[in-house]
């Protein structure tokens, strides 16, 4: 039954194909001005569902900065991280130029205080400043940050949930892509094994934020401004239509051009035309 | 218009609909919400208004003229905070250069909320325009032959 | 501020910023003359944007000083450099033409919505023309495309045949349009990039199903923006019943910008290690182009109603820019550039001298047009010459086009597309041909259709309608300025494609 897992597992695209063959069913077959622009609605909606569940992560929360909260949890976490402070260190290093990693870092810092004290005035000061710096922080390291040399494994990223797992362990190489997508998974690989301790004694306090993609959710909101404009001026045609005509059945608009200008409708012959007209 | 349940009701959700606009406008920086959906959600209790009370008391509250002047300010407060970024030596719409030498990009959180408000400001009047002149327009044939 | 450094950002910032304003100015003449100011002003940023790319080479800027590929960039080289220039140019002449012509065939009260629209068309086409990234292409051809609908049912004035034809456009561009960002969507969840640049680092050894599927959507999608041979069907009745002067600019830019965006993600976003890009060109743009300058053509042979002509005309020279493209060589990618700057002069002036008809006689119908070379001899003569550089006699800025084209047709080893090329220009012969005719020699017979033009059409009409007659003889007689630089443009573009196949 591969053949039927292989459907059901894409059923995001199946919705989509399916609205969108709606759409342009219900734009093309139907004469009303009016329900064409329903039409149009349909075929539209059908590609912000597309885009949306591309960037939907499995398992990953809506992208929402949840910076104070966590920081929070990581204050009144228990000290289960002694003897990790090594790893702290090394992983304060190493995803400095990681923009939404450092907010992570400070909450493995946090949750294993270690012995040097450079690692623990990183946290604090990190802690101690408000939600705002952490998310500009993410300008800082995007300016900043390199060109990904390596940038495969995210790109495959948007496809299917199940692959987020496997590629985020590679997100720490592609800075710039990484946006709000990251997990202490991930950090580790960043600052190296060493640091994987302190992931681990961090996991019991702080839940892992994983992030679905923001960027298509923002796309998705401009194309809903595009197409409320384009409904609005759809209708506002319809009514201009209706005012000038009398009708939005376009058939009927049709027959009324053509007596405009011919005199009489293309199917009827002219002698006929002339004779109603006597 | 002699429904009393309606009015009564329609002036108790006037004021909180505003307020959950602005709630949503100013909340939109740093979370979920912003201009666009704080824009329409204002819109809202002014459409609920006109459907209470008719199309002309509203056009008295609110009329076409002050909506279009509302839609030019917006937008010229979005393209105003870049033509500023741009005039303070910056890329168009950096917000950094608003606030110069700020250690946790101040300016960054300044242009949004400014940039928000234009969208706000904007997305509300235009809003409202569209439903002005779909709702106020003198139908010119009867009813009867759709 | 350094003006130099802002300067990508200045065509977009200064129309965009000032078609609001037009909102609040009183009606007559004020918003024209804020609306001319504006483009005047965004058409010096282009000159001076062009010559700094002609001097140093592709800019590149950061909007919001977010480095690309997380940022939107602007990025100019020759070929949108010239596109740029060419819509604002365009702009900075129609829009002095514009008053007259808009003063009769458009509400009164509606003028200054009409020049915001303007204004907000032109920059969505200059936005398509300069943006870098993908998916910010369909936010300005949307601008565009949203204005455009409703400056062609602002010609209900006149005929209310204007409204259906924008709603009909309303519907085939919103489904093409639609059809792109699926192309989008497809390539970013293949790449997980938007910018240009990056997609075309990303893309590559990405033969897959989904590239191929984005491909293919942004093909039709664009297609249908750019009235692509079969369809086209929502282009001459938009054309014959907008407003002329919104006429004479659409049918100069927005489907020139349309093939550009082609030639963009043809080029710098595809390569041509993709198959399917070869294949595209070879089954796809080749016969189309063919069949669109024939087809297209032949049925403008036919048309009573002068506008719509030039509207079928316009159809088939859009299949000698994708005739050209289809080559996949230097040469043809030069023809076509090339095309698309001479086809935007000729029928600029075409749709003008209608325009300057229709003030007149009231009427675009091609019985208005009899006789006319007596009583408005100025305007019979710019129809005539711009006429002359449509079908592609020597001198004329069409016989440019078409001799770069016949090169790479020969050269690329299509032979028979070169005597199909000829062959098409003597259908122009016969639809221009028939039009000057009757201006020249038929007596006007008055059937109380139209008024009998009783003087020439005002200076501020004629005076830009024949600079841009000028402007076809001087690009072709001056055949290396045009020229030339189509030349750099298109090598930098196969370049990018990975040289030829």
């Amino acid at each position: 039954m591969d053949w039927f897992d292989f459907i059901l597992a894409r059923y995001n695209y199946w919705i989509f194909i399916l609205l969108m063959m709606i759409g342009l069913y219900v734009v093309f077959a139907r004469g009303n001005l009016v329900k064409k622009i329903v039409g149009l609605n349909i075929f539209q909606t059908s590609v912000f569902i597309y885009y949306i569940s591309i960037g939907k992560i499995f398992g990953g929360t809506a992208p929402i900065y949840m910076g104070d909260e966590l920081d929070a949890a990581a204050h009144h976490g228990p000290d289960s991280g002694e003897g990790a402070g090594h790893g702290a260190e090394a992983a304060a290093h190493g995803a400095t130029a990681h923009a939404g990693a450092e907010e992570m870092q400070s909450k493995i810092d946090n949750a294993a205080p270690g012995e040097e004290t450079l690692a623990k005035e990183t946290l604090h000061s990190k802690i101690d400043n408000s939600a705002l710096d952490h998310g500009n922080d993410l300008k800082d390291a995007l300016k900043t940050a390199p060109r990904p040399e390596e940038a495969d494994s995210l790109h495959s990223l948007p496809d299917t949930g199940d692959k987020i797992a496997n590629t985020l362990s590679h997100v720490d190489k592609t800075p710039p892509k990484a946006g709000l997508q990251f997990t202490p998974d991930g950090l580790t690989d960043a600052a190296g094994d060493a640091a994987h301790s302190a992931a681990v004694a961090a996991h019991g306090a702080v839940e892992a934020i994983v992030y679905t993609n923001p960027l298509p959710h923002v796309l998705i909101l401009t194309a809903i401004v595009v197409g409320v404009a384009t409904t609005a001026v759809g209708l506002a045609l319809a009514v201009r239509i209706r005012e000038a005509y009398g009708t939005i059945e376009e058939d009927e608009l049709e027959a009324a051009d053509d007596i405009a200008e011919f005199g009489h409708q293309p199917g009827a012959p002219a002698q006929q035309a002339a004779e109603g007209a006597a | 218009m002699d429904h009393l349940i309606l009015r009564v009701t329609s002036k108790l959700l006037f004021a909180p609909i505003i307020l959950f606009a602005l709630y949503v406008q100013f909340h939109g920086d740093y979370g979920p919400g912003g201009g666009f959906q704080a824009g329409v959600i204002f819109a809202v209790a002014f459409i609920l208004h006109a459907f209470c009370f008719g199309l002309e008391e509203t056009r008295k509250v609110l009329p076409q003229k002050a909506l279009t002047i509302a839609m030019v300010i917006g937008f010229l407060l979005y393209s105003g905070t870049g033509l500023v970024t741009m005039l303070l030596g910056a890329n168009f719409l950096d917000y950094d250069a608003l606030v110069p030498n700020s250690t946790h990009h101040a300016g960054q959180h300044y242009g949004i909320i400014i940039v928000e408000l234009g969208v706000g400001t904007a997305v509300a009047a235009t809003m409202l325009t569209i439903f002005y002149h779909f709702t106020g327009r003198e139908p010119d044939i009867d009813q009867e032959d759709w | 501020m350094s003006i130099v450094a802002q300067l990508p950002v200045l065509p977009i910032v200064m129309p965009i910023m000032a078609a609001p304003i037009t909102l609040l100015l009183p009606r007559g003449r004020a918003p024209h003359l804020w609306a001319c100011l504006f483009t005047w002003l965004t058409f010096a940023a282009c000159i001076a944007l062009f010559r700094e790319v002609a001097a140093t080479g592709p800019i590149s800027y950061a909007l919001g000083d977010w480095a690309p590929p997380i940022g939107i960039e602007y990025r100019i080289d020759l070929a949108n450099a010239l596109v740029l220039l060419l819509v604002s140019g365009i702009a900075s002449v129609v829009f002095p033409f514009a008053y007259r012509s808009v003063q009769l065939e458009v509400d009164q009260r509606q003028t200054p919505l009409f020049y915001g629209a303007l204004l907000i068309c032109m920059t969505g086409l200059l936005g398509v023309t300069i943006t870098g990234d993908a998916f910010n292409v369909f936010v300005f051809l949307e601008i565009s495309s949203l204005s455009t609908y409703a400056l062609i049912a602002m010609g209900a004035r006149r005929d209310r045949r204007a409204l259906t034809a924008a709603f009909n456009y309303l519907v085939m561009g919103t489904i093409g349009a639609t059809f792109f960002v699926i192309g989008i969507g497809l390539l970013y969840q293949s790449t997980g990039t938007l910018n240009m640049a990056d997609l075309a680092q990303q893309l590559i050894g990405q033969d897959n199903r989904m590239v191929q599927a984005g491909f293919a959507f942004i093909l039709v999608g664009m297609g249908l923006k750019l009235a692509m041979f079969p369809m086209h069907l929502w282009l001459p009745n938009a054309y014959t019943y907008a407003p002329s002067a919104v006429t004479a600019f659409l049918a100069a830019t927005a489907t020139k910008v349309a093939v550009y965006v082609i030639i963009r993600f043809f080029f710098s976003v595809f390569n041509f290690d993709f198959a399917f890009i070869g294949a595209a060109f070879t089954y796809v743009l080749l016969p189309l182009g063919l069949a669109g300058m024939f087809v297209a053509s032949f049925v403008a042979v036919f048309q009573e109603d002068v506008k719509r002509m030039l509207a079928y005309s316009s159809v088939a020279q859009i299949g000698y820019m994708l005739l050209g493209l289809s080559f996949a060589t230097v040469e043809g990618l030069t023809a076509s550039l090339v095309h698309i700057f001479n086809h935007a002069l000729m029928k600029a002036a075409l749709f003008m001298a209608v325009a300057c008809v229709v003030l007149r006689s009231g009427s675009h119908s091609i019985h208005a047009f009899a006789g006319l070379s007596k009583r408005m001899p100025v305007t019979t003569w710019a129809f005539i010459i711009s006429g002359l550089s449509l079908i592609g006699v020597p001198l004329t800025v069409g016989f440019i086009s078409k001799w770069y084209l016949l090169n790479a047709a020969f050269a690329a080893g299509h032979w028979y597309a070169g005597f199909l090329i000829v062959a098409s220009s003597l259908i122009a012969l016969a639809y221009i041909g028939r039009v000057a005719e009757v201006m020249l020699l038929k007596e006007p017979a008055d059937d109380g259709k139209f008024v009998l033009p009783k003087e020439e059409a005002p200076l501020s009409m004629l005076v830009p309608m024949w600079i841009l007659v000028a402007a076809n003889i001087y690009f072709g007689v001056r055949t290396d300025l045009t020229g030339d630089i189509a030349t750099r443009a298109a090598e930098a573009l196969m370049m990018m494609a990975g040289g030829a196949p």
